[in-house]
């Protein structure tokens, strides 16, 4: 295509470099460190844990985010993209997670948007760009027709697409986030056709993914990255997966997360073989009093939608739910609450709370039923409710009227946390309890979660942090795909067997 | 893994998609609509089509709508909507009379630009509000409506144009014909062909459906959509300004109510031509069409015989009924594509 990239080697110099690049959304630091350098013709895997940086790191290089430090490096100058647009004019081209598509739009305009080949008096050359398309596609070996819509494509003809974009604008850099995480094998190998062949164009690929067996199969080099910093580089025939795997959780688990062992009782929550078709299947798994049951797995792996479905939020297709011997109906939430369960929700804003309310309306908001007389509920009932839980909790706030929304994240969690309290839940499922929360409420949380288990509740806890499940976890679930891939005990779960559970396809077997 | 085994047919056919974007265009259906009721309403009393007024009416009352629903269209386009237009329209028109009256003699052509760059400052402050703003459209535009309604009526007080303050050249244009069509309607058509074309073969106005289709890819994409969105909004004002002008030749007489309510019109008109009201897909052809059933309907539903009531009742009817129809087929769509999908 490009007679620049033609004489692309191995010892070239890189295309890409990043050294020590920051960035911060308010308090959270995503990236201390971010280093990366990218040969043109090499496959470069960038792996880590969920929150490691890397979704960062690339936003940065696209120029969706601005970094507030360090060097960045595209074709030996130093840039600072302002917009996408810049970094697409320099010939950086993203495929993000979530493919961005036009729905209204034909498979071609999605390709050639703002780029149209053009006639004379600035006109738009339909049957040019329809012709180009069709050449793309062929290239690429797939047979989609160039006049149809985007809607309702799948995720693998989506992906495609961007490719074809990709292509089109004759990047000589392409970064890959988790590009196969929706695709069948076909499509995978598919798409890594097209990836080794523009590899050996003497294009720089990066390429994010958390299953190794793609990252060994495609890529030649590889970064790790880890709590937003950068670990180690190497060449993929110098390493195995336990050394990436530890390099990715190298992390001690201190006693930062204090959950002190309480008598286990009888089984308060079973569930059966939930499935619920392309999100979940045959999910089985018991919790008994006492006991914090860790729900771990990277994200979208169909934690938080297997929380949603035992809770009654969402419905499912087949299985049962049992509290306490009972069975709980599916897609019946008010129920759930009724048995005795608890939904502390990921999103505590927008799930959890009501911000515009006051402390003492948000943790009085599912017992008001309780508190009314007469139907009718007064701000005083509310207080009187609300007060020994934020006493307990040690919500730090002025005043019990004060709406949740000027307060902090760790203390908002508390509320959300006290409001379920007040209902006296049996059981607690708690999805990323300390998400966005400073270290010091961080252990408040804990020592809570590890209270109430003592005090028989059964808990349920899903946390993205490994550290946060092995140290609060007496049993860990590691959910991959929407299948739960290995149980732990707390005497079994290391951070390596867990990360490997979590990145195992399907088919393979786990053996714990 | 060979290669032939990883290409997946899913490909129509070119018969199988012309022919079912036929059945499918909104435009084609509306239209149809709207000669069965020219043929019903001319069966029922034959001056409504063959008289001399019949035939220019049928052609130039639409085409204040036809000039509004097309700038509507552009701005719906782009999953946003523009409720200030009656009130643009109204201020222009009585720009227009203020301008023959204190500037006698002043040509007509730079009249008519006089009220489009009037109605495009008026947009221009819409679109401003709005792409950087991140207000709803709805709610902004809700504002400006009465806003400019207000400025107009401390304008022009209780005073009003009437046919005489207006040169004879300037409301002669309300009558007059080329070749056997309404001048103002060759105005409005030359108006919706450049629109038309302008969003199907530019740029920038394929952009506009995609920033309609989906925002955020739109700005990962590095389109510039605050500009876009702004364009729109000028676009959108321009032509409520040359609405404006159009209706002094018109109607001869501007009063403070010009225009009063006709900006729900020109979004209904969009809306049953098969404008999604969430951007992203429609033509101008549609919201035209749309815009020529909606005006014919009021004209012929009394020779029908239908009370003023039902007139109004029809026209929510439509407007439901062309809501209901996009939303079946969607759902109709999507069930297929799953299914597809699912294979």
């Amino acid at each position: 295509m490009n007679e620049t990239f033609q004489s692309a080697s191995q010892g070239e110099a890189p295309i890409l470099e990043l050294e020590g690049v920051q960035k911060s959304f308010g308090a959270v630091r995503a990236l201390r460190d971010g280093t990366l350098s990218v040969r043109p013709g090499s496959i470069h895997a960038l792996i880590g844990e969920n929150g490691a940086g890397k979704s960062t790191l690339v936003k940065i290089v696209a120029g969706v985010h601005r970094r507030d430090g360090g060097d960045l490096r595209f074709r030996g100058e130093s840039v600072d993209f302002a917009s996408t647009a810049e970094s697409k004019a320099a010939g950086i081209a993203v495929i993000y997670q979530e493919p961005t598509l036009f729905p209204d739009l034909s498979v071609t305009e999605n390709i050639f948007m703002g780029r149209q080949p053009l006639l004379s008096g600035r006109r738009i050359d339909r049957g040019a760009m329809h012709a180009e398309a069709t050449s793309l596609f062929r290239r690429l070996g797939v047979d989609l027709d160039p006049r149809r819509l985007a809607r309702g494509l799948s995720i693998a003809d989506q992906q495609i697409i961007e490719i074809a974009k990709a292509i089109s604008l004759d990047a000589a850099l392409l970064i890959m986030d988790e590009p196969t995480a929706a695709l069948s094998g076909v499509e995978v190998e598919r798409l890594f056709q097209v990836a080794r062949s523009l590899r050996d164009e003497g294009r720089g690929l990066v390429f994010i993914s958390h299953r190794f067996d793609e990252v060994f199969a495609l890529c030649d080099t590889v970064t790790v990255m880890r709590d937003g910093a950068y670990v180690a580089t190497q060449a993929l025939a110098d390493t195995t997966v336990d050394a990436l795997v530890a390099q990715m959780v190298g992390r001690e688990v201190g006693e930062l997360f204090p959950k002190t062992p309480a008598p286990v009782g009888d089984v308060v929550l079973s569930v059966e073989g939930l499935t619920s078709a392309g999100v979940f299947h045959d999910v089985s798994f018991e919790v008994r009093a006492g006991e914090i049951v860790g729900l771990a797995g990277l994200v979208g792996a169909g934690r938080s939608e297997i929380a949603r479905a035992v809770f009654g939020v969402d419905s499912y297709d087949s299985g049962t739910v049992r509290l306490d011997g009972r069975e709980v109906r599916r897609g019946d939430p008010r129920g759930a609450v009724r048995a005795g369960m608890a939904l502390v929700p990921e999103d505590r804003r927008k799930q959890g709370l009501v911000v515009e309310g006051s402390v003492a309306r948000n943790i009085a908001s599912v017992i008001r039923r309780g508190l009314s007389t007469a139907g009718v509920l007064t701000g005083s009932a509310e207080d009187r409710a609300s007060s020994p839980w934020a006493a307990k909790l040690q919500v730090k706030t002025n005043a019990l009227d004060m709406p949740a929304a000027t307060m902090s994240g760790g203390n908002q969690q508390k509320v959300v946390i006290a409001k379920w309290l007040a209902t006296e839940p049996k059981l607690l499922i708690i999805d990323e309890p300390t998400r966005g929360i400073d270290v010091g409420t961080k252990s408040e949380v804990h020592r809570l979660l590890s209270d109430l288990a003592g005090q028989g509740m059964a808990i349920v806890m899903i946390s993205s942090e490994l550290p946060e499940v092995l140290g609060m976890a007496d049993r860990v679930l590691v959910v991959c795909e929407g299948r739960i891939s290995a149980e732990l005990d707390r005497a079994d779960a290391t951070p390596e067997k867990v990360m490997l559970a979590a990145t195992r396809r399907n088919d393979q077997e786990v053996h714990a | 893994m060979s290669t032939d085994l990883l290409v997946q047919p899913s490909a129509t056919s070119p018969t199988r998609r012309v022919l079912g974007g036929l059945l499918r265009s909104r435009e084609i259906a509306v239209f149809t609509v709207l000669v069965a009721l020219i043929l019903v309403t001319t069966v029922k009393n034959d001056g409504f089509l063959f008289s001399s007024t019949g035939f220019r009416d049928l052609l130039l009352t639409p085409c204040l709508l036809l000039i509004l629903a097309t700038g509507q269209t552009v701005v719906i386009i782009t999953r946003n909507v523009d409720l200030s237009v009656g009130s643009t329209l109204g201020l222009s028109a009585y720009l227009t009379g203020r301008l023959f009256v204190d500037h006698p003699g002043l040509p007509i052509p730079v009249v008519f630009l006089a009220g489009m760059a009037f109605g495009a400052v008026l947009g221009l402050v819409n679109g401003v509000l709005v792409a950087w703003g991140k207000v709803p459209a709805l709610v902004i535009t809700l504002g400006t409506l009465y806003i400019y309604r207000g400025a107009f009526l401390t304008w022009a007080g209780s005073d009003r144009i009437n046919a005489s303050d207006l040169p004879r050249g300037f409301s002669r244009l309300g009558t007059q014909q080329l070749l056997g069509v309404p001048v103002l309607t060759i105005i409005a058509l030359v108006v919706l062909a450049v629109v038309g074309y302008f969003l199907w073969t530019a740029r920038a106005g394929r952009e506009l459906y995609a920033i309609g289709s989906d925002p955020d890819a739109a700005t990962l994409y590095g389109l510039r959509v605050s500009r876009r969105v702004l364009l729109a909004f000028v676009v959108s004002g321009a032509l409520a300004g040359l609405a404006g002008v159009v209706y002094a030749a018109r109607y001869g007489t501007v009063s403070s109510g010009a225009g009063y309510g006709i900006e729900l019109q020109a979004v209904g008109a969009a809306v049953i031509g098969g404008v999604a009201i969430f951007g992203g897909s429609g033509t101008v052809w549609g919201a035209a069409i749309g815009a020529f059933l909606l005006v014919t309907i009021n004209r012929a539903l009394p020779i029908l015989g239908i009370s003023d009531f039902w007139q109004q009742a029809v026209v929510g009817a439509l407007i439901l009924a062309a809501v209901a129809l996009d939303r079946l087929l969607t759902l109709r769509q999507e069930r297929k594509l799953v299914e597809a999908n699912d294979r």
